[in-house]
Parts: C-alpha cells; structure tokens; sequence
C-alpha cells in the first residue's frame, strides 16, 4: 500500500502497556463488538415476529455453548463500554482530565464492569436456572 | 486557535473548520451515546426477565406501548450510535479510497437493513399480527 517507504512512527508494540491506552483500545474493540450484539438483538426481535418456530431456534441456539458464549461477552462490552461510554461523557464536559481523575476512573469503569457483569449473570441465571 | 487572522470571517462563521463537517458527528455520537445510557440499563433488566421467557410471554410484553416505543428507540439509538462509530473505525483502518468508500457505504446500508428489520419486527408484534 506505501509506495513511498516513509519512516514510521514507533509500532504500537514497541510501548509500554498502559491503563489509559489499553482501556481506550479497548472502548473501540467493545464497540465494534457491540455492533454485532445490536444484530443479535434484532435476530432475537424478528425470530419473535417470524413465529413460535423460528423463536423456539433461536432460544436453543442462545442455549448452546456458543450462544451463552456470545451473551456473555455480549454483556462484558455493553458494560463496559457503557461505563466508559459514561467517563467519556464526564471528560467531554471538561472534567476529570488530569492523569490521577484518568487512572481513577479507569479503575472504577472496571470496577463497575466486573459488578454489573457478575450481578446481571448471578440473577439471570437464578431466574432461568440453567 | 479562533483568532488566525488566516481563517476567513465567513469561514469562522459557519464554524465547519477543514474538514467541512464541523463537530456534526462528534455532537450526533455523544447525544445518541447518551440516549443510550438508560436504554441500555433498561435493556439488561428486560433481557434478564425475558431472555428465557417462551414467545407468548415475550410477545405479551412487546405489546405494552411503552416497551414496544423503548424497544424501537434502543434499535434505532443502536445502529445509529454504530454508524457514527463503525464510521471513524473505517476511515482509520482501510486506506484505499475506493475500498474505503465501498465498505462505509455497504456499514450504512446493514445498520438501515437492521434497524427496518428490527422496527418493522417490533411493530407486527405490538400491532398484533
């Protein structure tokens, strides 16, 4: 793609890993994957619409391995990028920015995913049982 | 940064800046970003109670106007939120212009795709078909 072999600025690899940059990594990856989660959502709206068959498919497949798999990482990135979606919004009003509000609040958004994650599994699968 | 003598009165006013777009799509991701707060924590309180549920119950549930008018507005919210989000990941990544352009392009159609799909979903079952 280059045809002019220009210098490159350093290679992500080549920094130290940090919370700020790793967080900020990952807000862009649990969107992406949000995106998906949103089409799974629909699938689940138009297999309701579509019939009992169709709705009966969809929920053995939510069952499966790879359908609890799928929910489960599902509910990490809508947390967590909900959370961080939060210190985004907190950062957009001006406040929080130097690097000790950075650091404490990327430890809280975490923090907070790992709760809500565990809290929203624990009584999903009290409810249902599975 | 507002006061170089080189931006033109005119330019300053319409406020676009080089880009030609202004702060559109970074005002559009935070108010669609906001929106999307309590619908989402909304959304993971029903997804828990109906997630197992059979149709009727669900079906049931669609039929109240309130959830069937959130339902609609998380979907929409949703894939507009990913547009504008998918949108900046493309134009980091993919370098070709006309690849670039192709894959924007295909982004938009698949959000417009889903969210008709899922409204239309969510409308037949609260409309009662």
């Amino acid at each position: 793609m280059i045809s002019d072999p220009r210098p490159l600025s350093p290679h992500l690899q080549i920094y130290r890993w940090q919370l700020t940059s790793v967080l900020s990594i990952l807000h862009r990856v649990s969107g992406v994957a949000l995106a998906l989660g949103a089409v799974l959502l629909v699938c689940w709206v138009g297999a309701a619409a579509d019939g009992p068959a169709p709705y009966a498919a969809f929920q053995r497949f939510l069952g499966s391995w790879l359908g609890l798999a799928l929910l489960f990482g599902w509910s990490v990135a809508l947390f967590y990028h909900t959370c961080n979606g939060i210190r985004h919004l907190w950062w957009d009003t001006g406040r929080g920015l130097d690097l000790k509000s950075v650091y404490a609040g990327g430890w809280t958004v975490l923090g907070a995913t790992v709760v809500l994650t565990a809290a929203a599994w624990a009584v999903g699968l009290a409810r249902w049982g599975f | 940064m507002a006061e170089t003598p080189l931006r033109s009165p005119l330019g300053r006013a319409i406020g676009l800046g080089s880009a030609k777009e202004g702060v559109e799509h970074w005002w559009r991701q935070r108010i669609t970003g906001l929106a999307l707060v309590p619908l989402v924590f909304w959304f993971v309180v029903v997804a828990i109670e109906l997630i197992g549920a059979d149709r009727t119950a669900f079906v049931a549930w669609v039929r109240n106007p309130i959830p069937a008018m959130l339902l609609i507005l998380l979907i929409a919210v949703s894939f507009y939120h990913a547009a504008l989000g998918l949108q900046v990941v493309i134009e980091d990544y993919i370098h070709g212009e006309t690849l670039r352009l192709t894959v924007l392009v295909t982004m938009r159609l698949l959000c417009v795709v889903f969210v008709l799909r899922g409204v239309l979903a969510v409308l037949k079952l609260a409309l009662g078909a």
